[in-house]
């Protein structure tokens, strides 16, 4: 049976975070009512011309030094013609030939634990262009309405060489994406409103085999969830094509959330021919050396780069740190964290962001800008585990009350519930003499050589120290006594 | 006072010998009585030009006036006018009412105080040499009504040689300033591209237009030009320069003037009489202390046909946002989408526009792109680099505006490659986006020619020099056509 390898390009619409349009004053806040956020320019009144807003522009040179790639000293806008009611110019303002970003790379982490690996995934090109308006086909009996506000709203086209090899390379990428465009500012990263949404270039061919198959194009996909879907049933889809001797043509396919499956839009055949050619009104878009060092000046540190440093600084491990620079806010409460925990608990800080407040956050569908406990309070919490007033097990209690409102700080939480770890020897020598002197049968079968019994009677005093007493003083008065 | 210069009507205006009220009325009522033979206005509100006028008379009386305040013009009807219908001579666009001013018209209105009598009539889209393209029907020349005034300019050419208004604005692509100037005894002038603001000029062939005046002398001119230009933040195409004064060097005098006389414009294909009307300005200018040189512009032959791609790329392109989604005409009757945009398209634009359109949309297309619109840009950069050659041997251009004097209505609207011929000395000054002039320099069978002048980039101020000083030693420019 022959052995078949996934091939997808994404291509990806990020809606940059720029106040007013690309090329016009009008503003590009969501969810206005329709059309009062479109003026003579985004109506295409006869007449009107645009004018590039330096903002978007702006966003377009961060990206490209994000990613490592060439920002182009020059580069043009063309304007793709097609017809169509929510395009009011009749052409979309879009760049061909010269786009302003080129080349660059992205890592991605693909997969979790044992069988995570890291991958780099090549970019072609990146490159400015407007939003057309949308067209709503529902409430105007029998008519279309036109809502122009999305008109003219900047995007920059992101496309990536056809270097992902399954489903979740191609979600390790689009999350990899969504998190550097909004880590760099220049994206709000809300898919729901469509603001970061793929296309997902998909073809199989036989492994070993050199040449790409035939693509199709899954068309919008605005949630990792549908694009892992869309991209598992497409390969299957062509997969049984293939194998049932059919050929694959080329096409642009819809992904339907409700069933699951991939239908064509259109084939390569009804394919629009756009007419490209260079706007005559707007100049080349020429980009200064100086106005370059300026962006790199204002650029954050970038997740690849605190991915390093957090190796160095805290020695984390490479997967550590990857999972703390995923996303600018993890990143930044971990800094928060470490920050007031100090440096020496980086560790148990880095453990408690991915493990506890993950699983809560997830349990909660929460995202960590939203945590209710905060970087302070994860702090203070650590520290008294650092400091042994508080075992891990009562930390967890501890957090849990924190979660829960039940305190400002660890330490009125642990003040106020009596959590404070018992590491007076005294007390917890009279505790296991008590213990020892209830539990005859448990001494004795200890005595006779079952180390189970030494953990039952832990248990026993831990549970008359109501899990307060320091386990590794218990342990060893335990270990001192029956030895003696 | 009809006949009366921008000059003498200012100083009447000034020493309150006449008022704007009563200027504007004078021009309104001549309006009334002749344009039903003319038709050179489709658009002529009397209240509104009233209450301009009023306006600028309180400007006077307050001090505040600027040269021009209260003087009344003619407008082509190119340029939206806030509350003015605005119809680029289309049915497409024949109940258009601009809601906003166009950038000339606000420099005119609200900064130079200027008087709109109304709005011209104008070859549809400004596509076409004779104005028989306009939906509104054809001008009538006032030296002759059975001949064409020329075009696309051709309601101001005539509005200005019957005297219906003292000046006109005009827009020119390919000579649609200069050639009905030249077929109506006016002075008219196309500046350097990017020196008058295209923003509110309905576009035709954006990389080609830009607007000038059109008077019945050089110093007419000079004042009209004087409140268009500036730079405009919303033409990404507009220059930033300073602002010159263009009547500063009006009476300089010619002395040592070098003029280029390319032998591309005095071979075959021009009348014989014409060009015997232009030896005899250039013999006057020779007397006037200027020399004459030969020069070469080898690539001039193909300027019709390289333009006859470029304009027609841009049109279709331009042309695209009327289709009857969001203004002006919509088919009455379809059943779907594509048969909207079929019959409003089909229903909307002339037989000229609709072949323009199928040109453009032709060479931009897939598989024709390199061979048509690629070659047209290479030509045109030919084109610009002849005429920086012959600038190193001369200081200006001169040669005929048009081959022939008016032509009958009807005569060249049957073959359009005729038509296409009678910018043939107009159009290489478009492709360069060099300055260009007609002015009055004579008459065949009692119909005038106009001479053509060319100047190097930004030289408007020396050709407005050089056609003044003409101007002071003839009376071609003060002829009048006799219309009652």
């Amino acid at each position: 049976m022959t052995q078949w390898e996934v091939v997808i390009g994404i291509e990806t619409h990020a809606q940059l975070a720029t106040v007013s349009k690309i090329f016009s004053g009008a503003a590009t806040a969501f969810g206005a009512e329709p059309n009062t956020q479109a003026c003579a320019v985004d109506l295409a009144l006869p007449g009107v011309l645009p004018v590039l807003n330096k903002k978007a522009v702006e966003c377009a040179i961060r990206f490209g030094l994000a990613i490592g790639a060439d920002v182009a000293q020059k580069s043009v806008f063309a304007r793709k013609n097609y017809f169509y009611p929510d395009l009011p110019k009749g052409y979309q303002i879009s760049q061909m030939d010269l786009p302003v970003v080129v080349g660059g790379n992205i890592t991605l982490q693909v997969g979790q634990g044992d069988k995570a690996y890291e991958k780099v995934v090549r970019l072609t090109r990146a490159h400015l262009e407007e939003d057309a308006g949308k067209s709503l086909h529902e409430d105007f009996q029998g008519k279309s309405g036109i809502d122009l506000n999305r008109a003219g709203t900047p995007l920059l086209e992101i496309v990536s060489e056809p270097d992902m090899r399954s489903s979740d390379e191609a979600v390790a990428y689009a999350k990899s994406l969504h998190a550097l465009v909004q880590w760099i500012g220049i994206c709000d990263g809300n898919m729901q409103e469509g603001s970061f949404r793929c296309d997902a270039n998909v073809s199989v061919r036989p492994k070993g085999q050199a040449e790409f198959g035939t693509r199709r194009e899954i068309k919008n996909l605005n949630s990792f969830r549908f694009l892992k879907e869309a991209i598992d049933f497409e390969v299957q889809w062509q997969i049984n094509e293939i194998e049932e001797g059919r050929r694959i043509q080329q096409a642009t396919v819809l992904f339907d959330p409700d069933s699951g499956e991939t239908r064509m839009m259109r084939s390569k055949e009804d394919a629009h021919d756009y007419r490209y050619f260079p706007d005559p009104d707007l100049l080349p878009l020429v980009i200064s050396r100086e106005w370059i060092a300026r962006v790199q000046s204002e650029l954050p540190e970038l997740p690849v780069q605190m991915r390093e440093r957090f190796v160095r600084e805290f020695g984390l491990s490479n997967y550590d740190a990857s999972a703390l620079t995923a996303n600018s806010e993890i990143a930044a409460f971990f800094q928060l964290t470490v920050g007031a925990a100090g440096k020496q608990n980086a560790k148990p800080c880095a453990n408690w962001i991915m493990v506890d407040l993950a699983a809560r956050l997830n349990k909660e569908g929460k995202d960590i800008a939203e945590s209710p406990v905060s970087a302070a309070q994860l702090a203070g919490l650590i520290q008294r585990i650092a400091d042994n007033t508080i075992s891990n097990n009562i930390a967890k209690k501890v957090f849990e009350a924190l979660w829960n409102g039940e305190g400002a700080t660890a330490d009125e939480v642990i003040d106020k519930q009596g959590l404070k770890q018992i590491t007076d020897s005294g007390a917890i020598e009279s505790l296991v003499d008590e213990v020892l002197a209830a539990n005859p049968a448990n001494v004795a079968e200890f005595k006779a050589g079952k180390e189970k019994a030494f953990n039952a009677l832990v248990g026993q005093v831990m549970k008359a120290a109501k899990g307060k007493a320091n386990p590794q003083q218990v342990n060893d008065l335990l270990k001192q006594k029956l030895a003696g | 006072m009809i006949n009366a210069s921008l000059k003498q009507l200012s100083q009447a205006l000034a020493a309150k010998q006449i008022s704007s009220v009563e200027l504007s009325t004078l021009f309104l009522d001549r309006i009334e009585r002749l344009n039903p033979t003319l038709n050179a206005f489709v658009t002529v509100d009397r209240e509104k030009s009233l209450k301009m006028a009023i306006a600028a008379d309180v400007r006077i009386a307050a001090g505040t006036a600027g040269p021009l305040t209260g003087i009344p013009i003619a407008q082509k009807d190119i340029f939206c006018a806030e509350g003015w219908t605005t119809t680029c001579g289309s049915k497409m666009l024949a109940n258009f009412v601009s809601p906003y001013d166009a950038t000339v018209i606000h420099k005119m209105h609200a900064e130079a105080g200027l008087v709109s009598l109304g709005k011209t009539n104008m070859d549809e889209f400004a596509m076409g040499s004779s104005n028989e393209t306009s939906f509104f029907g054809p001008v009538r020349n006032p030296w002759d009504s059975s001949r064409v005034p020329g075009g696309s300019s051709g309601g101001s050419a005539a509005a200005v040689a019957a005297r219906l208004a003292p000046a006109a604005t005009g827009t020119d692509t390919g000579g649609s300033i200069r050639q009905p100037a030249a077929l109506c005894n006016l002075t008219g002038l196309k500046p350097t591209y990017g020196v008058v603001s295209r923003y509110g000029m309905i576009a035709f062939a954006s990389s080609l237009d830009q607007a000038g005046p059109m008077a019945a002398s050089a110093e007419d001119c000079a004042l009209l030009l004087n409140t268009m230009v500036g730079f405009d933040e919303r033409d990404s195409t507009s220059l930033d320069r300073p602002v010159e004064d263009y009547t500063r060097d009006l009476e300089k005098p010619l002395n040592g003037l070098r003029i280029g006389l390319p032998k591309e414009f005095f071979g075959e294909g021009c009348d014989a009489e014409v060009m015997a009307a232009v030896r005899a300005a250039i013999a006057e200018y020779e007397k006037l202390g200027a020399t004459t040189v030969e020069v070469s512009l080898p690539n001039s032959h193909l300027s019709v046909p390289a333009y006859y791609v470029i304009a027609p790329a841009e049109a279709s392109s331009n042309l695209s946002r009327f289709d009857g989604v969001r203004y002006g005409y919509r088919a009455p009757e379809y059943d779907n989408l594509e048969q909207m945009y079929e019959k409003t398209r089909a229903q909307g634009f002339g037989a000229e526009v609709k072949r323009r359109i199928m040109i453009g949309a032709y060479v931009l297309s897939h598989g024709y792109y390199d061979a048509y619109y690629l070659q047209a840009q290479r030509i045109r950069r030919l084109i610009a680099d002849d005429f920086v050659e012959a600038f190193k041997h001369c200081d200006v251009i001169m040669g005929p505006t048009s081959p022939s004097t008016a032509f009958k209505l009807g005569e060249k609207a049957a073959d359009p490659v005729q038509m296409y011929l009678s910018d043939i000395y107009t159009i290489a000054v478009n492709l360069a986006g060099l300055p260009g002039m007609s002015v009055p320099c004579g008459f065949v069978d009692g119909l005038p020619v106009g001479l053509q002048l060319i100047g190097n980039y930004f030289a408007e101020g020396q050709l407005l020099n050089v056609a003044h000083r003409y101007q002071q030693a003839t009376d071609w420019h003060q002829r009048w056509a006799v219309v009652e």
